[in-house]
Order: structure tokens, then sequence, then C-alpha cells
């Protein structure tokens, strides 16, 4: 007992700023003097203090029962009628470009839900934080919306590294994450579900694509990426791929940039060197806004679609607003979902969208509403988790987790999305467009229907043992409750 | 552009006699075909070299070619005419669909386009063509090309029609005439040739041919090279200028004034957002003038960023002047209150600075290099405040003062010159100048709150190199590490590149601390 007091004190006076300092501060002293036996009295001056640090630790110590019953609890002790949801995207930094806007159609879909009756009779309650594109930051802000403001779930993160940063803290307090984004697979967590394309669903495709005598029957490949975990993980899988089909090393180019890389000359220039051996076509996985400085210097430099077809795993309507997209028609974005698709369920949600933007004065989107893959996903996401908690009938994460195995949303890419049963990843259409004049996509490339995720990609040596579904509750039990 | 473009195409389509290939069933194909059938479409109409074709394929080109029902039409705007009869329909059918073109018919249609225009009568039309087509030119053309081949006398134009004929006939063809081609190829220096010769090579058998092949790419790769290098030293030189135009404001308040100021990137920030006032202004009154709004933009990032800078030298900086330590500090602390300011006032994320019309796109000096406008527009920029400043500092009386502050402040003082009222002075001329690096930058890169932040090390960097207290340190140090960045960074991937400067730089300023420049004398200790 005295040592549940100990671990909880840390947390406690986080929790519960209204408790003063000052007396929560003494309170390892009083164990020291159980244990050592020193004399804590001689410190305290006066007779108040003493009875002011003994509330203190009483108050401390009940506080302290309440705290670590909190995980079990935290989503249901909330006052009747609102549940909490986190939503973690950076709004400022180099990722804000494409991040802040998932915030928003978060945001409209809380409310859309709000005005049918909320969750279960509940309203939603958003708690936004903004991690700046810090990635350590992105642990910390996941760790207080769990333990302070005690969400139901968090949807959040867009690049892989920060995925990676919070996904000990989700498995250590237990808590759900949806990811929207697109990413590199070789991950399934039993706390997240991923709303986005594991490489199957749009890496390997687009490159199947443009091998393809109608994508221009492409022979050598440059792997171009911002310098972190899922452009390398993506083009480790896309070298073993190009290998199996008999792509030679020196016909594959694999070139690195830093985050918010802004001078792309050389690059440009490299590209255009590589591309005189031969058919080239160049892989993007540049991410955040370095993407702008990247298109200008191709539309400048002159590097045509027609001679070197440019796709990208992370560009899409809304990163390519500020770019001047005339020079760029031809260049491709493989993805799940595009503005331009033709499907009642798109036009409603784009209306919907642009109804949202002129209502909330969103930047930018007021004048031109635009949509993308990764809004559609966190849309998708949001939807699929109030049906799992309506078909649980709690939010408990455990009981959420097992209810959105199988759960159907009619998606705005005009698919019926599927969450798998087992691996935490929804069935999508893959969809290849190329950029039009206007920073649309024209679709050129589809698949028939949706694909199943393989999040262990079979270009990767050893995955073919690795089980398609999250580790069993019992074997990974968290060991915080003990 | 286009519009000329497309203008010529219409003369030159009346011009044409109506003989024409170009019937339903070819438009069909063209229309409702899949990608296979369109590109033979397109093949046989090229191969028949109908000039009437020009018009449905530029359509087609163009997305203006699109369905109704059965109905083949070319929209402009609000009218439609029938890709067939060339006959106008109204009312215009609302319900219409675009025909899907992808990159490889694209290809196929400028190929086409300009192998049509290869027998225009305007000799600029078919210049232009001809160059289109070096390198990328098709089997199918073959016929049209000789065609053209035979009616041309215009010296410039002919020897690429060479060019391109012998391209045409490298795989196929008797032995002579394909090693002819190869040799023609040796003069060329586009980079279609060697892509085409290296394919040439592959598979083939016959020693001779391959000998010839080897021989003219070495000689085309080695005029490519050079194209290489120098397109290499203008990205070194353009990055140089870059940092030139950080460094130049750092390197009046830190070189001469030795204020550590870490807020010199957020001034340069706001310079940027300075810009990007002015343009909204331009598109809100002036959409007409919209090109022409970086002429007010460059003054009023300049007076923006100097007032800033002026009054942080009044409110704060004057009272730390000779505490390095505490105006480091203090600087920094108001970097980040500028942040957060321009967070509150424009918003967390980028906003977006259009360049203006004439700073798109880029001059081709080489096959090869493409020098975009918006870098040299940069460069020259550049070097306009340079002499700018050196000028100030060295012609005027404020230019006197400042250099007198600075060798001896004591001395300037008691011969009555205002040093308190000439720091203001010129420490608002440095920030101005940080002003128009950003006014600068917002033309190339991303202009957002942090914009500043990836700046402020480089130009210390390029400070402490060139020795502080020396203008020509600066500019030498600048160039020297925006073309040894940019060979670094050939040679060994952009963040590598960037770790070896760094070191490069430690290791340098251990050695030589003053720099490369050092200015001799007392000021040095002080």
């Amino acid at each position: 007992m005295m040592r549940e007091v100990m671990s909880s004190y840390g947390t406690s006076s986080a929790l519960y700023p209204g408790v003063s300092t000052e007396s929560l501060a003494l309170l390892p002293r009083v164990f020291k003097t159980t244990v050592l036996g020193e004399s804590f009295m001689s410190q305290s001056s006066s007779f108040f203090s003493r009875i002011k640090s003994w509330v203190g630790i009483a108050a401390a110590v009940a506080m302290a029962f309440m705290g670590a019953g909190a995980p079990e609890v935290h989503a249901q002790a909330k006052p009747a009628g609102t549940v909490k949801v986190g939503v973690l995207h950076s709004l400022s930094g180099t990722m804000a470009i494409s991040e802040t806007v998932l915030k928003d159609v978060a945001l409209m879909a809380f409310e859309e839900i709000n005005a049918k009756g909320g969750v279960m009779g509940m309203k939603i309650e958003p708690v936004v934080v903004d991690p700046a594109s810090n990635w350590p930051l992105f642990a910390e802000k996941a760790r207080q919306l769990i333990t302070q403001d005690k969400v139901a779930v968090v949807f959040g993160c867009w690049t892989s590294v920060s995925r990676k940063s919070v996904l000990p803290v989700f498995e250590e307090l237990n808590s759900l994450l949806f990811y929207p984004v697109q990413y590199e697979g070789e991950e399934i967590s039993r706390n997240v579900f991923y709303t986005g394309a594991a490489p199957n669903q749009q890496a390997i495709p687009a490159v199947e694509y443009l091998m393809s005598k109608e994508g221009g029957a492409a022979k050598r490949w440059v792997l171009l990426g911002t310098d972190y975990v899922y452009p390398r993980t993506t083009n480790k899988i896309l070298r073993a791929f190009l290998k199996s089909k008999g792509v030679a090393d020196k016909d594959i180019d694999e070139k690195y940039t830093p985050f918010g890389h802004s001078d792309y000359q050389t690059i440009v220039a490299d590209v255009k060197k590589f591309s005189a051996g031969g058919k080239t076509a160049v892989i993007s996985t540049i991410n955040g806004d370095s993407n702008v400085p990247f298109y200008k210097e191709l539309g400048n430099q002159g590097l045509k679609a027609t001679d070197v077809p440019v796709v990208a795993f992370s560009v899409g309507e809304e990163e390519l607003r500020g770019v001047d997209t005339k020079p760029l028609v031809g260049h491709l974005a493989a993805w799940n979902y595009f503005m331009s698709i033709k499907a009642p369920a798109n036009d409603e949600f784009t209306k919907k969208w642009a109804a949202y933007a002129k209502a909330k004065n969103i930047a930018g989107h007021k004048d031109k509403p635009l949509t993308n893959d990764p809004m559609e996903a966190t849309y998708i996401g949001i939807y699929m988790w109030k049906q799992a908690v309506e078909k649980a009938k709690t939010f408990d994460v455990a009981k959420v987790s097992a209810a959105m195995a199988g759960q159907t949303f009619t998606a705005p890419s005009g698919i019926v999305s599927k969450m798998d049963e087992k691996n935490h990843h929804l069935h999508k259409a893959v969809f290849i467009g190329e950029v039009k004049a206007d920073g649309q996509f024209n679709v050129v490339w589809k698949t028939k229907g949706p694909v199943k995720a393989q999040p262990w990609s079979p270009f990767i040596a050893g995955n073919d043992k690795k089980k398609d579904e999250p580790a069993l509750m019992a074997e990974k039990a968290p060991e915080k409750k003990k | 552009m286009r519009r000329t473009l497309f203008a010529v195409l219409l003369i030159f389509a009346a011009w044409a006699n109506p003989a024409s290939a170009l019937d339903r069933a070819a438009v069909d194909k063209l229309a409702f075909g899949d990608g296979e059938e369109k590109i033979e479409a397109i093949a046989a109409l090229v191969a028949e070299g109908d000039p009437k074709a020009v018009l449905v394929l530029g359509a087609l080109l163009e997305g203006e070619l699109q369905t109704s029902g059965k109905r083949v039409l070319i929209i402009k705007g609000t009218e439609a005419t029938d890709a067939l009869t060339g006959v106008s329909v109204t009312p215009v059918p609302a319900e219409r669909e675009d025909i899907l073109v992808n990159n490889r018919l694209r290809g196929t249609l400028n190929g086409a386009l300009a192998a049509l225009k290869l027998i225009s009568p305007e000799r600029t039309v078919r210049l232009a063509a001809a160059k289109e087509l070096e390198g990328s030119a098709d089997a199918a053309m073959l016929p049209l090309v000789k065609k053209a081949l035979d009616k041309e006398s215009d010296p410039a134009i002919k020897p690429l029609l060479e060019q391109i004929a012998a391209t045409l006939e490298i795989k196929s063809g008797t032995k002579e005439s394909r090693l002819a081609a190869i040799r023609t190829l040796e003069q060329s220096s586009n980079a279609g040739a060697k892509t085409l010769l290296l394919a040439v090579l592959e598979g083939e058998k016959d020693e001779d041919i391959r000998l010839a092949v080897e021989k003219s790419l070495l000689a085309i790769e080695g005029r490519l090279a050079w194209g290489q290098r120098a397109g290499l030293m203008f990205a070194g030189v353009s990055l140089g200028s870059i940092l030139l135009l950080a460094a130049l404001g750092l390197a009046i308040t830190y070189g001469l004034m030795g204020v550590i100021n870490m807020a010199h990137g957020e001034l340069m920030m706001i310079g940027a957002y300075g810009t990007f006032v002015v343009q909204n202004l331009f598109r809100a009154h002036f959409p007409g003038a919209f090109d022409w709004y970086l002429l007010f933009a460059v003054p009023a990032a300049f007076a923006v960023s100097a007032v800033v800078g002026m009054l942080l030298e009044r409110s704060v900086i004057r009272w730390l002047y000779g505490r390095p330590l505490e105006t480091l500090l203090a600087t920094w602390g108001i970097s980040l209150m500028l942040i957060q300011a321009v967070r509150t006032i424009f918003g967390a994320q980028n906003v977006q600075v259009e360049n203006p019309a004439f700073m798109s796109g880029g001059i081709a000096v080489l096959s090869n290099v493409v020098l975009p406008w918006n870098r040299i527009v940069i460069i020259l920029f550049a070097v306009a405040v340079l002499a700018l400043v050196w000028l100030l500092l060295t012609r005027t009386r404020l230019g006197l003062f400042v250099r007198g502050v600075t060798q001896n402040r004591a001395m300037a003082s008691c011969v009555g010159v205002p040093t308190a009222r000439v720091d203001t002075w010129s420490f608002g001329l440095g920030s101005g100048i940080a002003g128009l690096a950003g006014c600068a930058l917002s033309q190339i890169g991303n202009v957002g709150p942090d914009l500043g932040q990836s700046y402020i090390v480089d130009s210390f960097m390029v400070v402490v190199l060139g020795g502080v207290g020396q203008l020509a340190g600066t500019v030498f140090a600048a160039m020297g590490l925006g073309v040894f960045n940019k060979i670094l960074e050939a040679w060994s991937g952009a963040v590598l590149a960037k770790i070896a400067i760094l070191v490069f730089i430690i290791v340098f300023i251990q050695k030589r601390p003053q720099g490369m420049f050092a200015v001799k004398g007392r000021t040095v200790e002080t």
C-alpha cells in the first residue's frame, strides 16, 4: 500500500494542481522518516505547517487511490453526457502544412456526430493539443491527453516518427490511437488502428503502374525521401520489390534530404542526369513543407512528367495548394482517395467540408475547400470508432478494439471500407492520379475493389513468420497495475 | 505563350489543304478508344502528315476535347465546335465528359504535334518543333520527318532534322546508315541522344556499331558533364547569394557593431511576411499589376524590418552594449516573442507567397541545364544589395560614422559623432537588409513563423567564417560555403553535406579563430 502511494505521488501532483505543492513536497520525507528513522520534525518550523503537511498527505493519499484506479475507469468517469476525445496533430512547424487540416476535419466529424445525438447519447468533447512537429513532444502530449484529460480515444499523428514516439505511451497506458496516414507498415499494435494505407495499398501498386506500358514503362528509379523512418523503410521495401522484378542496383538511386529542406537544385539536377541513362521515374516520399520548394524547382527546371514522372506518396491536394501546378501537369500521386473521385459519398463529404470550412472561417479552405486522403481516413476512423463504441456499449479500450473488427463504413472514395477482422488495418481501394493544371488529380488507374492491407511486407526478410494480428492481451498485459 | 502557339496553329490549320485523313473512325478512336487505340490513331495521323489533325490533337492535349454522347466536341470557353466537321455547335450540350489524357498519351501528343509542325510555313514554328523533337522522336514520325527534310533549306533547321532522322533510323536500316546515324549523334549535346545510344548498345552484337556507339557516347557524355558542372556552379552561386543576403545584415549588426543578434532570423521572417502582406494588397486592389508587386514589396520589407530593428535597438539592445551574453539571451527571448507574435497575427501555418509570372520557369542555357528565373533574379538582387551596402559604408557620411564608431567609439564621440544615433541607424540598416533577405527567401522557399530559425545558424556561420567586421569576408564566405555545400551535396547527399560543412567550420575556426579575413589592429581584441 505504501508503494502504491509512493509510485503515484508523482502523477497526483500533476493531476491535482489544486493541492498545495508545498505539502506534497513533504510527502517523501515522511516515508524517509519511517524508513530511516530520521527526524523530520526538526525541519518544520511551526505547528501550523505541520498540520498543513498532514492534511496535505491525507489529501494526496486519498487522491493516489483515485489515481491508481484511473486507467480502468478513465473513460466512464466523466460527467454524464460528454466523452473526451483527443486530437494530436501538429498545428505548427514543418508538418503543419499537412496536419492542420486533419484537426479541422476531425472537429467537423465530432460536430456532425454531436448534432445527431453523439456517441451512445454522449456528446463528444474534443481536446486539441499541438505537438508542433516535435517528435518527443508528441509522446508528452499523448501522455497528457490520456492521463490528464482522460480521453477515450486519440485521433492523430502524421509522420511515422511521431507515431513511433507515441506508441509506447499508448501501450503503457492502454489507450487507443487512430492513425490516418499511409505508412511503411512493419507494425501492428493492439492499441492502434491504422486507417491509412500499408505499402501494398499504395507504394507497390504505384510502382507497378509506372512499370507498365500505360504508366511509361520506367526502367530506372530514383527513390527520393525525407530522412526518417517512413521513407527509409518504404524504400527498403521498394528496393526489394524492384529487385524481384529484375531491376539492377545501378538502376536504383536512393536519396534523402533533412526535414524542412528547401534547396532542391542539386537533387533535381541529379535526377536529370540519372534519367539520361534510360526511362526514369521518381518515387517521392518527401514529407511536409519541403514539397513546396521541391515541386517549384521541378517546374522551374522544366523536368516534365512526360520525360520523368514523379509519383508522390505524401503529396495531395492540400500540399499542392501553394504551388503553381501548371508546369507539374502529369506528375502523379498514389492514394486511396482523391477529391476528384466521382461518388455520391464523396459529393456529400466535399460539400460538408466546404460548408464547414466556410462556417468556421478556416484559412485557405473558406475560399478554396480541398479534401484529401488523410482527411478521408480521419473521417472514416472517427465514424468507425463511434460504431464500435456503440456496438461494444462501452468506451473500454479492449472491448472497443474487439468491436472494431469487421466494422464497415461507406467511404467518400466510393467503396465500402472494412476494418480487417484481425490486423487493425482498413481494406482500401488504390487510386493513382495525375496532377491537373488546377491542382486536382485525374484518376488514371485504380484497383477493381478494396485491397487487404499487408502491414508485414513480404519484401522484407523474416516477415513471413510474423502474425497478421496484434499480440494477445495476455501476453502484453500492462505491468502498471501490480 | 500557349495562346500564341495556338494562334499560330490556327493560322497554320487554315492554310493547310483540305485533303484529310481525319475521318470519323480516327476521331472516335481518339475520343473513345483505350490507351493503346488512342496511340495508334495518333501515330496514323502523324504518318499521313495531315495538318488538320493539329487542331484536334492540340485540343486533346489541352483537355479541350470532350465527348457528349457519341459526339466529339472541341470546347473553347463557352463555344463548342464539332471535332470532325469543324461546324460550331449551339447550344453547347450540358452533359459532357472529359477525355482522359495520361502521361504516355501526353508525350505522344507532344511529339505528334511537333512532328506535324515540321511542315509549317513559319520558320520559327519549324525550328521550335525540330528542337522539341530532338531526342524524343519515335519511329512513326519517320516519313513525316523525311518529307520535311526534303523541303527544308534553312541552315539552322536542316542539321537538326538530319539528327532527328538519324535517331529514327538508328535501330533499323543498313549498317552504313546506322553508323552514319551514330556519327551524326556524336555532335549532339542532348541528354536524349545518350539515352538513345545506350538503348542501341543494349543487345547490339555488331562489333563496329558497338565501337562507334561507345565513341559517340564518350563525346556526348563529355559535353553533358560540362553542362552538369555549370549547373552545379550555378546552384552553388545561388545558394551563396541566399547565404550572402541572410548574412549581410548580420555582418553589419554583429560584424561592425558587435551585437550578437539572435533575432536576426526573425527580422528576415518579418521581411518575408511584409512581402506577403504587399502581395495580398496587390491581389486585392491591383490584380492587373500583380506581377510588379515585388517592386513595392522590397522597400516595404526593408522598411518594416528596419523599424522593428530600430525599436529593438532603442528599447533593449542599447542598454546591453558590451555585454554579449546578456545581449544573446535578450535577443533570443525577443526572437521567441516575435515568432509567437507572427503566429498570433498570421497563424502558425505557412503562408503562400506567389512568384510573379516572370519569375516562374527558367532559361535553358544548355540542353541539360535550365537556370530558374527566380534564382537568377535573387543572385542579381544580392549583387545589387551588396553594391548598395558597400557604397553606403564607404561613400556616405553615415558610412563614415559607422566605420568610425566601429574602430574607436571613444574617439569618434570626442570628434562629435553622435554615437548613440549612429548605433540606431546602423542597427536599423542591418535589420532592413535582413528584411530584404526575407523578401528574397519568400520567392524560393516557404514563409512561416519558423523561417528565421533555419537561417540564423547559417548567417552566423558565414559572418564568423568570413571574419568579423569585414564585408569582403562575408561575400567570400557566403559564396565559398554555397559552392562547397553544393559540390558536397552532389557527392554525398544533402544530409551528409550539412554535417560535413559544420565539421569543416568547427575545424576552421579552431585553426583560425579570426576567420578568413581578419581586421588588423586593436579592434580585434575588444
